[in-house]
């Protein structure tokens, strides 16, 4: 009697403890409050929203629902760490921090946990080495590719010859910042430019220094790897000291409205890359609208819609939702695990048919992702602000990046971290 | 003259301007500090809301819209008007008044004779609430601000200054926007002692400054002072909000802005009001002349930040009540 009261006891105790395996789940790692949330909140918007777009049309993925878990990091690194460590017992798919800080942390404990984050476009690049990184991704571009694509296309503005020109880099002085320097370091070697480097200390309200420096030293060009205040301080001295805009060029995370807004007609011409289009002329749209913004099922405020960053946020839905339904596809289950879904992840092959499929054509690259591969294409656009439209504009179609200078990089840092870490190959 | 030296001359110059702009969010600090002995963590975020309400009211927006239209389901967002600047500035600067009044009625009221620490403890509540409640009234959304102020290098002194140097100095680069703060935070720092020193709630303000006790058993009420005080640093808020998000827009990032102010206040003392405007001169002086003769050229950049407090804790080793501040004496 008292050894079947204490089973039934552990039995209940264990299915209390045990997660919740009847929803997809997603965790989101957004910020909605702190210096970054105008960022955070259109991004977060766009990933729940297409969450909710999955249940709503289609019943879920595969017939199970998505649930998705939001948790507050504020884009603090310790908090991004603390959110990880409360969803992922909830049976948590697939992580996508959007800052490269707690990606840098989450990188040994996913590891260790063996669940999959997708750093999209930003995070550790040489994660994109699948043989070293088992489950970090960060298709369907890396920063050094964007470093890459930022450089050829000044090259096509200067008639494919750049030696002898100076190129400045301003970015934030922290993990995110440096990630290109390596890149650009190397590409110097290759097209004979100047590299100037221009740091610029959190959160960046004060750029005064910077800017002069700019100033004295007339660089050709100016490339940036800015988030938040930084971006818009930066575009508004830049005008400020009468650069030329279509000289200034943002990686993907300097381009999106917040950033050129402030500045009004000063901002007219800047660039940035473009890890997938702007707009909203995207079939998509038509069904968010009427699945979920007319049926008041839309995140947050249901303003953000059509904007750059609520693109991203829909997109990076996109691609894990349709990781989900690879793993799905390979493993014959809809109940699918953390495992289950890295397979999927490396499985994933993106086309334009496919993402035209989805209602959302041309909108993104083509990639195709394998074990050894989890860095994506590597193709990027160059966009252009138009102030008086206050539209985004595509100027080029997608640019390939180097990958003769770049796949070397990334061997290179992910071997020195797989010797510090004792990671043995995989993809053998 | 050589070139370098022009450059240097043009940081200096450009230092000052920097410096001006810090003191501008000093000056809110040390009021309610002089007055009454309060550390205000939350005067960068009341520049923040500041700069909030008048991009709020200059733009027609509705208070909360995004609250009421939760609650309602209504698709409410402005009122269809926009505001001359100098109304906005008015009605915005009313809004610091009542802003100031709630703090002394449900705060500080409730908060006489407590240690100092619970009052600055009580200014960081304040200061998440604030955050929050911003938010909430006026959405996160970066705003851009334009009170009519004119922004980008003075051209006139570009083609004047040219002829100083050789090739490659493009002449000496002033911001007008910085030349304007120059101007206002004069105006304000000069009002601010003609008030003091010539007006009756000015005397009284100084006495409560002096010894709260004494002030009240003559007479003063300790709770108007207060009011005043926090409406005045509103007000100066309003002004810091309005420069600083000229620059990069309304938002949150505003409320940093005091990290600026701290290293000057360590330096200026934290109970003079030319302390703070000294301090944030030679903390802006300071730190971009270090940044652009040594920070740049030798350690890679970045140094500003480190630089200013590294040269307040100078200052705190050898004078800790800052070039201006009062000595502490506790007598046992």
């Amino acid at each position: 009697m008292k050894l079947t009261k204490l089973a039934a006891i552990a039995a209940v105790a264990l299915t209390a403890a045990s997660p919740v395996m009847a929803d997809l789940v997603f965790p989101s790692l957004s910020y909605r409050t702190g210096p970054y949330a105008a960022n955070g909140i259109p991004f977060a918007d766009g990933y729940a929203d297409y969450m909710t777009l999955m249940n709503e049309r289609d019943g879920g993925i595969g017939g199970v629902p998505t649930k998705l878990l939001e948790c507050e990091t504020g884009y603090n690194t310790a908090k991004g760490v603390e959110c990880y460590e409360a969803t992922k017992g909830e049976g948590a798919l697939i992580y996508q921090p959007l800052s490269t800080g707690i990606t840098y942390q989450l990188i040994p404990k996913a590891s260790a946990d063996g669940i999959p984050v997708h750093s999209m476009g930003y995070g550790r690049t040489s994660a994109a080495n699948g043989k070293v990184f088992e489950w970090v991704f960060n298709y369907p571009a890396t920063y050094w590719d964007g470093a890459s694509i930022a450089v050829k296309h000044i090259m096509d503005q200067e008639g494919g010859d750049i030696k002898g020109k100076k190129i400045a880099l301003v970015y934030h002085n922290s993990a995110y910042g440096k990630e290109p320097i390596r890149t650009l370091e190397e590409l110097a070697k290759m097209h004979g430019y100047e590299l100037m480097l221009i740091p610029v200390d959190h959160p960046g309200q004060e750029q005064k220094s910077q800017w002069l420096q700019i100033r004295q030293q007339r660089p050709d060009y100016v490339l940036m790897w800015g988030w938040g205040v930084m971006n818009q301080v930066a575009i508004q001295e830049a005008s400020n000291i009468g650069f030329a805009m279509d000289h200034f060029i943002g990686i993907w995370w300097s381009g999106s409205e917040n950033d050129v807004l402030p500045a009004g007609d000063g901002a007219n011409g800047y660039k940035a890359l473009a890890l997938a289009n702007p707009g909203g002329d995207y079939a998509i749209y038509a069904d968010l609208q009427k699945h979920v913004y007319d049926a008041g099922k839309a995140a947050g405020s249901g303003d953000q819609m059509k904007t750059v960053l609520y693109n991203r946020g829909l997109y990076a839905a996109l691609l894990a939702v349709e990781a989900t339904r690879k793993a799905q596809e390979i493993h014959g289950v809809a109940q699918i695990t953390p495992a289950m879904m890295r397979d999927g992840m490396e499985a994933l092959e993106m086309t334009e048919a496919s993402m035209a499929a989805l209602g959302m054509a041309d909108f993104g690259p083509e990639f195709k992702n394998t074990c050894e591969n989890h860095g994506g294409s590597g193709l990027g656009k160059v966009q252009q602000w138009d102030a008086s439209a206050k539209t985004w504009n595509l100027i080029t179609d997608w640019i390939q990046s180097d990958k003769s200078v770049i796949d070397a990089l990334i061997a290179e840092d992910s071997a020195a971290y797989a010797a510090e870490n004792n990671i043995t190959e995989r993809c053998n | 003259m050589p070139n370098q030296l022009l450059f240097a001359i043009e940081v200096t110059i450009n230092g000052l301007m920097a410096g001006v702009m810090y003191s501008l969010v000093a000056l809110g600090f040390v009021l309610i500090f002089k007055a009454s002995g309060i550390f205000n963590y939350a005067q960068g975020v009341m520049a923040l809301f500041a700069a909030l309400t008048l991009v709020g009211i200059q733009n027609g927006q509705v208070p909360f819209s995004h609250l009421i239209n939760a609650v309602f389901g209504t698709d409410i967002h402005h009122f269809g008007w926009h505001v001359p600047a100098f109304l906005a500035i008015l009605l915005a600067a009313g809004v610091m008044v009542l802003f100031a009044i709630i703090v002394e009625r449900y705060i500080l009221k409730h908060l006489v004779n407590q240690e100092p620490i619970i009052l600055f403890m009580a200014t960081i509540g304040l200061a998440y609430f604030m955050e929050g409640f911003g938010d909430l009234m006026w959405g996160s959304e970066i705003k851009k601000l334009d009170v009519g102020l004119p922004q980008g290098g003075s051209l006139w002194l570009e083609a004047k200054s040219k002829v100083l140097g050789g090739d490659g100095f493009y002449g000496f680069y002033i911001d007008k926007l910085d030349i304007w703060a120059t101007f206002f935070a004069a105006v304000l720092v000069i009002s601010l002692v003609l008030f003091s020193q010539y007006t009756k709630t000015g005397r009284a303000l100084r006495a409560v400054a002096d010894d709260h006790q004494a002030a009240l058993s003559v007479g003063i009420s300790l709770r108007a002072i207060w009011v005043i005080v926090w409406s005045i640093a509103g007000f100066v808020a309003l002004v810091a909000g309005i420069m600083w998000g000229a620059k990069s827009g309304v938002q949150f990032s505003l409320s940093l802005i005091a990290l600026k102010a701290l290293p000057v206040l360590m330096l200026g003392g934290f109970t003079s009001i030319p302390g703070a405007i000294v301090g944030g001169l030679i903390i802006g002086v300071g730190e971009k002349l270090f940044e652009f003769l040594i920070g740049a050229p030798f350690l890679g950049g970045a140094t500003e930040n480190w630089f200013a407090y590294m040269l307040a804790l100078v200052f705190l080793v050898f004078r800790p009540q800052g070039l201006f501040g009062d000595k502490i004496i506790e007598r046992v």
